[in-house]
């Protein structure tokens, strides 16, 4: 018990990675009892974040659940994992939507014992990255959750998935490449890579470094990591990768990405590239506005004139993820000043964004990946008026879709108006703009839900059963449950987010 | 004096080698069994040697010796430190796992694994010297079982070529380094060829800036250093899977480990002074390493075109003259030793079944080789410093080690990585998945037990290392230790 | 009286069993003369071990009026010779033509005696008359397949080469007894350290006694005899040419250069040395490689290992002469296994082509891991002695500070590995269709392989006691 209380992080962060190992050994023919031991393996790491939930104290400072050993000691890093208000969500967005995505994957009908065990694999990866205090620890931990998602996309994908995959992979590791440079280099100036020691001597260092003043070494570490983070969020003009890779990817791959590692970069701006750069947050704050800005225009019209669904959602993320940027831009200006309280307000929009996309994208992928499994089809001038021929999907889609898009009453307007009120006054022109594409985001949630569920009914699907299966309601009942909690009740979550944020920012 | 474990380890190859030779040639089975049987324990006592070091008190332990030719100062003096045995303990492991994948050889057993013993013993031998004759001695004894080995086993259409440009290529490299062991017994004035002793000789600064690039270029050939590496790709390619494994796995960190312990060790002050020749020529072979195994279309060239650039990385780390680079150094010989032994053991069986090496008429392989494939995306990962994987956990500290030395050279080092996954992944992809030619169906099977026993092992030590650094790091961080205080004091 | 006979007792050894070979030869039927061989070799083994015991103790001064020198080094080289001349009779056991014919033998023993006088003369006749008393067997053994016309040809080109080069030498040796009046050597050295006379007249003496000399250790530029002699001579005459000879003439070589032209004439000698150093290895190996007669090679391959053995001389050192003598100890027992080798397969295959050697390693394995250990050895690779003795000989040039030398004959060996290699390929790799066909090996084969194999690796691993053993020889001459 005692193991039980003093390892629960760990517990948390490996109980996938032994899941992995136990249905690699199951017979790989046994699609039902494979599917079922993952899911049910899956379900135990959602359990113990929901312990560490229960036990999680508001009104501490700092880390909690700590856990430090020896690791790479040679070099200096060390196995150290906590948690706080920032990353406590985040676990539990990860460990909640990894079962729901596995459950969604039932439907994947080869090599089942490899998928899963890859996907059980990428959680650990996730799970590493919010739980890292060690910056060496994070950056592994990073790293690992790429392979299995190149061959999630690459092995059970669709038709474009070979230069997809690829893509992402190059792409991210390219931008990771910048990040353990930089890291190198703090690693060398500060002699540690441990997290809250960081925290406190590097902002401070104001010794010149090879050759060079300390100011423009800080400089060069803080686009490093920028950037590398820009690429995962995706920062407009970094996202190319992404619309490829969401849409060839397998709908519980589509789900986890977008669900929970497209958060991954915008927690490492939170965690890492905030607190150590505040300087040099504070003077291109308006350089990453700028961009989150463009992403929530250009993701909107893009997303407008997809014809691919899926195409259609990958965009939308973009957009989404432009709000989160924003709020973390605002933060990242009025960090410090006087519009303090107005950083927190926005940071905790973005942080609860952050959570809701989550919720969303999964499900907004799953829906397309419901209608596709049936349909064999992504275009939307394919479907037309199947709100009578599964009349139960097009009420959930319509959900989920409005849940998407910001309506009020549910979560995703209570994140996008914290974000927009916090940002308003520290970045009002910007604001502005990115109000203008919240109308754009409805046009464009509206329009598919137009083409796929109203008008005319198409006649090919006449004969189809397009209804959705109780096994699938189970998938996306939960999301839409939290989706609602948040919208109506926001508080359970925001205390926990703003515990963490208020003392971060503040 | 205590158990001579070492000596033991040293000498149990080749002494398998003269048993296998008094055997009669027809009893195949036999020989195989005496075979596995004495790699088994070389590579048991490697593991037990591996775990008794005694990681606080460091310096050098189970230490033997024994007057050789007492006139010169020469003995028979061995002993282990944080350097060489994670050496030690690779070369038992490819040498075991040489020998399960070498199962299948049929032309002559017993006169292949004899001279492949001969091979090890010389390879041992290097690793454990601490008296300069007896060091090239063994490494001579390294040298040329490999003329055979590759020349009659290895692959028809290159191999005398290869064969021969390989052994007189390493054979210049070590008698020029030998003429630097000679002039620094007659220098040191102690009348000795004992290490220890010559690392305490006080060299002068002009002899050190003379002799260091004789000895360190000498062995450097060996480790395939820009521009001396060319009989490598070649002497990969036309070797037998085992010796090939060898080869790229220990053979190569010979050459690197020997350069460290002769040539920076014993004149560090000539070893400074060299300093940006070393680490231009290291950074030509990490770059243009990956480059060039980019554009290779025959399978095992790639390797060993990845093998010239994952040595230029050790040497890198030895330029840096930092305790960091010194320890990643120490790692990525044990790393990629491990994973090159993987790579080929792969190519071997792909080879074998398949018939090509050319990867544009492989593919779709997963399907009937699985646990191949998987070894292979293993081996992949390390190859490109994917974290999780020993290949990281040796990159990262030699990139910390070249930051303090040259940030520039640590950002060009890095586009090494990235030229490294696009190769490694494109090659996954098309060569074990995508469409099966039709030529392979029924024609392929999966390889057998013993084959995914030596992947298994062989996969199992880069995982390890990867996610627990814990248990070799400290081990070389001692070993270095020793080598900083030799560049810090002199 | 008693004392210097006690030190000369192998050579009367070598006459009294060259008599009873002769009597025996007369005495025994046809098909029991075969055994004359097993006599001589076994008389030579238990001289062998007299001239071992003799060389532990020896007696240190001049003996026989001064006609010799009873030192550790002439004990020593007749140690090599003794035991070159045994291996040797035993490789002639199985030669038709040879093997049956006492005088074979008997000549043998007389060259051997012949040999061991030279390495142990002290003066100018003694010197002389040994090397004659060496020669002219050679030459008659050299020749001695009369029916077969390489042979004949091959003995009288040695007789003709031999003769020439000896008149030279002799000129030179009536140059040194003219000016100093001495035939002694040690009284040459006085006279010529005393500097009376003009330093270029000991130049001129020094560069004729080379002649004779280098043509006894087959240097360039006296090499010109060496391949054709050692083609066409019968095989067991070539080895042990190759070998007791050669050995001996370096012994001559050491003995006169260093005692009687040094330190007066030493610059001038020295270059010249050097030049015939460089250039036979270089000539030696290089040519080497075009070969396609094993014997031919092996005879360019011991003219290149003679440049190794000078690298000591020039050295002017105790180490050089050591290394020197530890060298030549290495490459007889060396050479003897290579051609050991070589008869066991001609006497089969019934060539002496290179190309014969295919398949060796399938139809013959233990033949053909010897041939391996005797080549890689003459190519300098350990654990065999060919490395202990090459490292000794360059460590001689590198403490002087002839690190180009060294260099050179490093690079030397890289290009002998080479064409050793090449026969290693052939006798491994390349197939024959007469593989399945079994090579005897019989007795006397057995034993020289045998004998060589364990020197060969006895005193490459255990190098240590032969090696201190050199030094001590050395000491005589310093």
């Amino acid at each position: 018990m005692d193991f039980f209380n003093s390892h629960l992080l760990s517990l948390i962060l490996f109980t996938p990675t032994l899941a992995a190992a136990l249905v690699m050994l199951l017979p790989k023919a046994q699609a039902k009892l494979l599917r079922g031991v993952a899911l049910l393996a899956s379900l135990v790491p959602l359990a113990l974040s929901l312990v560490a939930w229960m036990r999680f104290d508001l009104f501490a400072a700092g880390f909690q659940f700590e856990e430090l050993a020896g690791w790479y000691t040679s070099i200096g890093s060390n196995y150290h994992l906590g948690l706080d208000g920032l990353s406590l969500p985040m676990v539990l967005l990860t460990t909640l939507l990894t079962p729901l995505c596995i459950l969604a994957a039932f439907s994947i009908q080869e090599r089942v014992r490899v998928f899963l065990a890859l996907f059980l694999l990428l959680e650990t990866g996730m799970l590493g990255v919010f739980l890292s205090l060690d910056l060496l620890l994070f950056f592994v931990f990073w790293e690992v959750g790429l392979v299995p998602m190149y061959f999630l996309i690459n092995q059970w994908g669709s038709k474009n998935r070979d230069y997809a995959s690829l893509k992402f992979l190059i792409y991210t590791m390219g931008g990771s490449l910048g990040l353990l440079l930089a890291i190198q280099m703090l690693r060398m100036v500060v002699g540690t890579f441990d997290l809250p020691v960081l925290y406190q001597r590097w902002p401070s260092l104001d010794q010149s470094l090879f050759g060079l003043p300390i100011g423009t070494v800080k400089t060069i570490a803080f686009w490093a990591f920028t950037i590398a983070f820009a690429i995962k969020v995706p920062v407009w003009p970094f996202h190319t990768w992404l619309p490829d890779a969401h849409t060839e990817a397998p709908t519980a791959g589509s789900m986890i990405l977008a669900g929970v590692l497209l958060k991954l970069g915008a927690y490492g701006f939170l965690r890492l590239v905030l607190p150590l750069y505040p300087a040099q947050a504070h003077a291109f704050a308006w350089v990453l506005a700028l961009l989150a800005v463009a992403a929530i225009i250009f993701g909107a019209f893009a997303a407008w004139g997809q014809t691919d669904f899926k195409r259609l959602v990958a965009y939308s993320s973009v957009n989404h993820m432009g709000f989160v940027v924003l709020g973390i831009a605002a933060a990242a200006w009025a960090r410090g000043t006087a519009s303090a309280a107005d950083a927190v307000i926005a940071m905790n929009g973005a942080v609860l964004q952050m959570f809701n996309h989550g919720l969303s994208a999964a499900g907004m992928f799953f829906l397309v990946g419901v209608l596709y499994e049936r349909t064999h089809t992504r275009e939307l001038n394919d479907y037309g008026g199947l709100f009578p021929l599964a009349p139960i999907y097009g009420g959930i889609l319509i959900f989920t879709s409005m849940g998407s898009l910001g309506l009020p009453g549910l979560g995703g307007f209570v994140s996008e108006f914290l974000v927009v009120r916090g940002s308003w006054p520290i970045f009002p022109l910007f604001t502005a703009v990115a109000m203008l594409g919240l109308l754009l985001t409805g046009a464009y949630v509206l329009k598919a839900i137009q083409k796929v569920l109203h008008g005319p009914v198409n006649a090919r699907w006449k004969g189809t059963a397009l209804e959705i299966a109780p096994r699938e309601v189970l998938v996306i009942a939960p999301l839409m449950v939290l989706i609602f909690l948040i919208g109506v009740w926001p508080a359970w979550l925001l205390n926990v987010i703003n515990a963490a944020v208020s003392r971060l920012f503040g | 004096m205590t158990f001579p474990i070492l000596s033991i380890i040293v000498f149990t190859p080749i002494v398998a080698g003269v048993i296998l030779f008094l055997l009669p040639p027809e009893r195949k089975a036999l020989i195989r069994g005496v075979a596995l049987l004495a790699s088994a324990v070389a590579l048991l006592l490697s593991v037990v040697t591996y775990f008794s070091y005694d990681i606080p008190q460091g310096g050098y332990q189970m230490v033997e010796k024994i007057p050789w030719l007492p006139t010169w100062g020469i003995s028979y003096h061995i002993g282990v430190d944080g350097l060489s045995l994670p050496l030690v303990l690779l070369t038992g492991v490819v040498m075991f796992t040489g020998v399960l994948i070498s199962w299948g050889v049929d032309d002559r057993p017993r006169e292949f694994f004899g001279f492949l013993f001969i091979l090890a013993t010389g390879v041992f031998g290097v690793f454990v010297s601490l008296d300069l004759f007896q060091l090239f001695f063994f490494y001579e004894i390294a040298v040329f079982p490999m003329y055979l080995l590759i020349a009659i086993w290895g692959w028809q259409k290159t191999r005398e070529y290869a064969a021969m440009k390989l052994t007189l290529y390493l054979f210049i490299g070590s008698v020029v380094a030998l003429v630097g062991a000679l002039a620094m017994f007659f220098a040191s004035g102690l009348h000795t060829f004992d290490m220890l002793e010559l690392e305490r000789a006080g060299f002068s600064g002009a002899f050190q800036r003379i002799w260091f690039p004789v000895v360190f270029f000498g062995f450097g050939v060996l480790g395939g250093l820009f521009p001396f590496h060319n009989w490598s790709p070649d002497g990969h390619v036309a070797a037998p899977t085992a010796v090939s494994m060898f080869h790229a796995g220990v053979l190569m960190k010979l050459g690197a480990f020997a350069a460290l312990r002769v040539g920076i060790m014993l004149l560090p002050e000539g070893a400074k002074v060299h300093l940006p020749w070393i680490i231009f020529l290291a950074l030509v072979n990490v770059v243009y390493g990956a480059l060039i195994a980019m554009v290779q279309t025959d399978f095992k060239y790639v390797i060993g075109f990845s093998s010239v650039s994952h040595m230029g990385l050790v040497m890198l780390g030895f330029a840096s003259l930092s305790r960091e680079g010194y320890i990643g150094s120490g790692l990525q010989m044990f790393s990629h030793g491990v994973m090159t032994a993987l790579f080929f053991a792969v190519v071997g069986m792909v080879y074998d079944r398949a018939h090509t090496r050319d990867i544009p008429k492989l593919g779709g392989l997963a399907r009937k080789m699985p646990l191949v494939a998987m070894a292979f995306i293993v081996g992949g990962l390390v190859s490109m410093g994917m974290p999780g994987f020993s290949g990281f956990v040796a990159e990262f500290p030699i990139f910390l080690g070249v930051w303090s030395a040259q940030p520039t050279v640590a950002i060009i080092a890095a586009l090494g990585i990235v030229v490294t996954a696009a190769y490694i992944m494109i090659i996954v992809r098309r060569v074990f998945f995508g469409p099966m030619p039709e030529e392979f169906e029924g024609h392929i099977g999966d390889v057998t037990l013993l084959d995914k026993l030596a992947l298994g092992v062989l996969s199992f030590l880069l995982i390890a290392l990867g996610v627990f650094p814990g248990w070799m790091a400290p081990l070389v961080g001692s070993g270095v230790n020793s080598v900083m205080r030799l560049l810090g004091g002199a | 009286m008693f004392f210097d006979l006690q030190f000369i007792l192998p050579e009367i050894g070598l006459l009294g069993l060259a008599g009873v070979v002769i009597g025996l030869d007369m005495s025994l039927r046809r098909e029991a003369r075969r055994s004359l061989g097993w006599v001589t070799a076994a008389g030579l083994a238990v001289l062998l071990g007299v001239a071992v015991w003799s060389a532990l103790h020896p007696a240190g001064g001049d003996i026989v009026g001064g006609m010799l020198r009873a030192d550790t080094l002439a004990a020593s080289f007749r140690v090599i010779i003794i035991a070159a001349a045994m291996l040797s009779v035993l490789l002639a056991m199985g030669v038709e033509g040879l093997a049956d014919r006492g005088e074979v033998y008997a000549l043998m023993l007389v060259a051997t005696l012949g040999m061991c006088l030279m390495a142990a003369a002290g003066d100018l006749v003694m010197l002389y008359l040994a090397i004659e008393t060496t020669s002219i067997p050679l030459y008659l053994l050299a020749g001695y397949l009369k029916h077969d016309t390489r042979s004949t040809e091959a003995g009288l080109k040695y007789f003709l080469f031999g003769a020439a080069a000896s008149t030279v030498m002799l000129y030179g040796f009536s140059l040194l007894f003219g000016f100093t009046g001495e035939t002694r050597l040690a009284g040459v050295a006085q006279s010529i350290a005393a500097g009376a006379m003009p330093r270029v007249l000991w130049v001129a003496a020094a560069m004729l006694v080379l002649v004779g000399f280098g043509f006894k250790v087959s240097a360039v530029p006296l090499h010109f005899w060496t391949p054709d002699v050692y083609e066409g001579a019968p095989t067991p005459i070539t080895a042990f040419i190759s070998t007791a000879s050669k050995a001996a003439g370096f012994a001559v070589l050491m003995r006169v250069m260093l005692t009687v032209f040094t330190p007066a004439v030493a610059p001038y000698w020295v270059g010249v040395v050097v030049a015939m150093s460089v250039a036979s290895m270089t000539l030696g190996n290089v040519l080497a490689l075009t070969q396609k007669n094993i014997k031919r090679l092996l005879a360019y391959s011991s003219i290149a290992h003679a440049g190794y053995a000078l690298i000591g001389l020039v050295a002017l050192s105790p180490l050089g002469v050591a290394s020197t003598l530890f060298y030549l100890g290495a490459y007889v027992i060396t050479n003897l296994a290579a051609f050991a080798v070589v008869i066991v397969v001609a006497r089969i295959v019934g060539s002496d082509d290179i190309a014969q050697f295919a398949g060796l390693s399938r139809r013959a394995p233990m033949v053909a891991l010897a041939l391996l250990i005797g080549l890689l050895s003459l190519a300098g690779m350990p654990p065999f002695v060919g490395f202990v003795a090459k490292v000794f000989v360059f460590a001689a040039a590198v403490q002087r500070g002839y690190i180009w030398l060294a260099i050179v004959g490093v690079l030397n060996s890289i290009v002998g590995l080479y064409y050793y290699l090449i026969v290693l390929k052939i006798v491994y790799l390349y197939r024959s269709e007469n593989e399945a066909q079994p090579l005897p090996v019989t007795a006397p084969y057995k034993w020289v392989l045998g004998l060589t194999m364990f020197g060969i690796l006895a005193l490459g691993i255990l190098s240590g006691p032969w090696f201190d053993w050199a030094i001590r020889a050395a000491g005589s001459l310093y």
